[in-house]
């Protein structure tokens, strides 16, 4: 415990936190303590399922009651116990003396006000201001969380602004009180490194202008080590160690920290080598949507989604491909897959696809397969592991006995590293990473020869992630398999990728060997979004998008 | 984290088959958690198993007949009357001449009660509709056997126990039939329209587009004829039978599930699971079946029940009005015109109106128990 001479902003104490009634209770938070300083930035930092969100939602008391409950625990704000408060009280705290920021900027916002409505509401409802005086501090808010034009801006509703816009919003409805501590849960986690980046500086900035103390709840080490004074390390509910940032990260006691801390992606990926034969090739690709208007419907403009992009797989090597989100990465991949039209040469092993119907494509999918991004997704809930692994057995080899294809999932599931024995189970039964893993198992019992792999490390946490790498690159060399890698995390790509394409608006940005874009990129794009992953830097104007 | 479900249990093949899979196990528990649906569907389940076999509760004819040494099953098999020694071509095991004789040369068993929807009860001491036997003593309830209350026929088996209609059949016999086949004509409507529905359905919300487009707007259309005028056009036409109203109730109930189904798959074919089938060469057919039809399932099972009750008061408002089964048909619609014509005969109506709302409270109760189950945010509560 890091007991202060004076007292602090906020303790937590002996906090714990169950859900569930009845016999079946289930102890989210354990006992823990903490404590926030004012003018201090404490950082509670762990994995999904940790219980870091819930020890601060607990804060604020919006946990589900009363399937939520407290056994124990004390969170003393300003002398108050707020966890024994009654509504009343807590109205009063919440948005005024304490606010909060959420992870997800496209559904925190409410949908149907425009932005001067959602900011004038918190200080009409704690300041109780006129609309007119109101309106002015909306302006003053937003011009200090960096909207450009914030006159223009007062009437547009949030579909009208991007991810870090919104961002903007929801820090500017959180400092409209100016409160004394700030929670954020995960703000920056939904956003490109880009945008991440500028909304970090931008929060640095508002608190150290104001004093105010900060609890920012995150999975990323690198932003904690760049932005918090204080960490606590968090995980099955427990803080197990806590103190000073510099300390913890140089010199961490326990061997969760150790073991967090050494999850980086690492390894390297397969060498450049242009004499492999050239598995997927596409020539000037492009995948337009027509914009129509008018009673006829007529296309009047496209958005270029892809716009013009070659590439190309060789066999036993890694095409990274990165870029912000809506670059056009993913609709490029399910483009060379045909799973949606476009236009230009798309040939694999050597024959033209392009022109192949739905059908002529079905022999072919056996040799292309694809690894989607969310693992929750991509698993139907109603069928069991084997069945899903197998489906894909019973379209390319029907010939297959029941035993034989039973075997082939069998073996597949372990070479994914998973138990081939829970292979009858079902997907909500497997963490995040497993059921990553059940996804590699589908597309790799087909023995492909080309996989694409749609960011499937985004959704999974930092220690799960550097295990999805090794089994990737382990799987890629046992099978001399051609990758399309498609992410918006550098670090990954860089232990994946031996040759990066980085894409911005649906075109090439910069292409070549991952080393050397990596170490000399040579656009500003490229520099920008280098600085922003691995420094956490902010670029300068107009580079990258807001 | 990785390790957390690994090992902790091994499965095989039979225990996969045996096994529900937890999400039904839950739902399962939440139905029984659920009591007043539990109760419903046994109560209703007892009775739709008495009403299946109706013919051995309530019959004019014997169960099983011994004479002279031969078994006979009179419910199965037409005895022409030569057989016993009468004339007609179907035996009237109710004739006081039939039974002498047979029961000298054997014996009958007799079911429950001892008519049937159709049998007209010739001895009612009063002018028909009667009044239910126990509320007349033994002496009016007998006058009109040939050897009054001393008649081998003035039994319990022959008692009217809810009285009989304007035509002089048991209530009691035509209730059990008339529930029998509101029950089936409702379960087989309902099964129809919902195989029909959730087809179309299906194809709209999948292939959406075009094939969407075009299948809403028919359905607006079509949705928009008033189906009561319509069948009772058709009926002043073709005779009205059970297939005649199955067919053209069928062609209107059908779009009932349209939209459930259609916004459900709508929804679900933008899954990633979805587009991962589709990359593993899946036809299109087995994503439908497989993958897209559990998640509609839900949606449909809570209509289900709903549906089930409307064919079943469809049913009943037609036989009501006189446009429904052809005369002469068991039928608690029927029962409620009776009901309606003779209110001086009030155990007519108020049978009829216990039994269609107990009837149709129990089906809504196990509905109602059922779509709980089946409801993802109350598993948790």
């Amino acid at each position: 415990m890091n007991i202060q001479a004076n007292t602090p902003l906020l303790s937590v104490e002996d906090l714990s936190v169950a859900f569930g009634q009845g016999d079946k209770q289930n102890l989210a938070v354990k006992r823990i303590s903490f404590s926030v300083n004012k003018g201090e930035t404490v950082a509670l930092v762990g994995e999904s399922g940790s219980g870091k969100s819930v020890s601060a939602l607990s804060v604020l008391k919006l946990l589900p009651y009363p399937s939520a409950s407290h056994p124990s625990g004390k969170v003393l704000f300003n002398g108050t116990d707020l966890l024994h408060a009654d509504e009343k009280t807590m109205r009063k705290v919440r948005g005024n003396e304490i606010s909060m920021i959420f992870q997800e900027p496209m559904t925190s916002l409410n949908p149907l006000h425009s932005v001067e409505k959602q900011v004038a509401e918190v200080l009409k409802i704690h300041q109780g201001m006129s609309d007119t005086k109101a309106r002015q501090r909306v302006l003053e808010l937003l011009t200090q969380v960096g909207i450009r034009d914030p006159e223009t801006r007062l009437n547009s509703y949030p579909h009208q602004l991007s991810g870090g816009q919104r961002q903007r919003v929801m820090i500017a409805m959180t400092l409209a009180n100016e409160p004394d501590l700030l929670i954020a849960d995960e703000p920056t986690t939904a956003l490109d490194v880009t945008v991440q980046a500028q909304i970090l500086k931008l929060l640095k900035e508002l608190q150290a202008a104001r004093g105010m103390a900060m609890l920012f709840i995150t999975h990323d080490l690198g932003i904690v080590r760049k932005f918090a004074d204080r960490v606590c390390v968090m995980t099955g509910g427990e803080i197990v160690e806590q103190g000073p940032v510099a300390e913890i990260f140089d010199n961490p006691q326990h061997p969760y920290t150790r073991h967090l801390l050494a999850a980086e992606p690492k390894g390297m990926p397969p060498v450049q080598n242009d004499s492999r034969p050239v598995v997927v090739q596409a020539d000037d690709l492009k995948v337009w949507f027509s914009i129509k208007r008018g009673f006829l419907r007529k296309t009047v403009d496209h958005v270029k989604a892809v716009d013009g992009i070659d590439i190309k797989v060789r066999k036993g090597q890694t095409l990274g491909i990165v870029g912000e989100s809506g670059s056009g990465k993913t609709t490029l991949g399910l483009a060379i897959l045909r799973m949606i039209s476009s236009t230009g040469r798309i040939s694999f092993n050597g024959a033209d696809i392009q022109e192949n119907s739905w059908k002529e494509m079905r022999p072919l999918r056996r040799d292309m397969q694809i690894v989607f991004q969310d693992p929750f997704g991509a698993l139907s809930p109603r069928m069991s592991v084997s069945d899903i692994v197998g489906e894909g057995l019973l379209v390319h080899f029907p010939d297959l006995s029941a035993e034989e294809r039973d075997r082939k999932v069998a073996r597949a599931l372990e070479e994914v590293g998973l138990d081939a024995s829970t292979r009858f189970r079902y997907p909500h039964e497997f963490s995040g990473g497993q059921r990553q893993r059940i996804s590699i198992a589908r597309a790799m019992v087909l023995e492909p020869k080309f996989v694409m792999l749609d960011e499937p490390t985004s959704a999974l946490d930092m220690s799960v992630q550097a295990q999805v790498v090794d089994l990737l690159r382990d799987l890629q060399r046992k099978h001399d398999l051609a990758y399309l890698f498609i992410s918006h995390d550098l670090k990954v790509v860089r232990a994946l990728a031996n040759e990066v394409v980085v894409m911005r608006n649906g075109k090439v940005v910069e292409s070549g060997v991952s080393d050397e874009i990596f170490d000399r990129p040579r656009t500003a794009y490229t520099k920008a979004l280098m600085a922003a992953a691995f420094n956490l830097e902010t670029a300068p104007e107009g580079v990258v998008s807001e | 984290m990785e390790t957390m479900v690994q090992g902790a249990m091994t499965g095989t093949q039979d225990e996969r088959k045996r096994r529900l899979s937890p999400i039904n196990q839950r739902r399962l528990a939440n139905f029984k958690a659920n009591r007043r649906g539990l109760w419903s569907l046994w109560i209703f389940l007892v009775l739709f198993v008495l009403a299946m076999g109706a013919e051995f509760l309530t019959n004019d004819r014997p169960i099983l007949v011994s004479y002279k040494g031969e078994l006979l099953v009179p419910t199965f098999v037409n005895y022409p009357e030569e057989k016993f020694g009468g004339f007609l071509a179907v035996t009237d095991y109710r004739d006081p001449f039939i039974q002498e004789e047979i029961n000298a040369n054997g014996w009958m068993m007799w079911p429950l009660v001892r008519y049937s929807y159709r049998t007209v009860n010739n001895e009612i001491p009063v002018p028909a509709p009667a009044p239910p036997s126990w509320m007349l003593d033994k002496e009016t309830r007998c006058v009109r056997y040939a050897e009054g209350a001393e008649d081998p026929n003035c039994v319990i088996g022959n008692w009217n126990w809810l009285g009989t209609d304007d035509q002089g059949r048991d209530v009691l016999a035509r209730l059990v039939y008339g529930f029998r086949i509101s029950v089936l004509f409702g379960l087989a409507l309902t099964l129809a329209s919902s195989v029909i529905g959730i087809a179309a359905g299906a194809v709209q919300g999948y292939y959406g587009g075009w094939v969407d487009l075009i299948f809403q707007r028919f359905i607006e259309i079509w949705t928009a004829i008033p189906t009561l005028y319509l069948i009772l056009i058709v009926s002043s036409v073709l005779i009205p039978g059970f297939w005649t109203l199955f067919t053209i109730l069928l062609a209107f109930s059908w779009v009932a599930l349209v939209g459930v189904v259609r916004a459900e798959f709508l929804r679900g074919r933008n899954f990633e699971y979805i587009a991962a089938a589709r990359a593993l060469g899946v036809s299109n057919r087995t994503i439908m079946w497989r993958h897209l039809l559990p998640n509609a399932m839900v949606a449909t099972l809570t209509f289900m029940p709903f549906i089930l009750n409307g064919s079943i008061s469809t049913l009943t408002a037609l036989d009501f009005l006189g446009f429904g089964l052809p005369p002469g048909s068991a039928s608690l619609g029927e029962l409620l015109a009776q009901g309606k014509n003779n209110l001086q005969a009030p155990w007519l109506g108020i049978t009829g109106f216990i039994v269609i709302s107990l009837m149709l409270s129990l089906l809504i109760f196990i509905g109602e128990a059922v779509r709980d189950a089946f409801d993802p945010r109350k598993s948790f509560a």
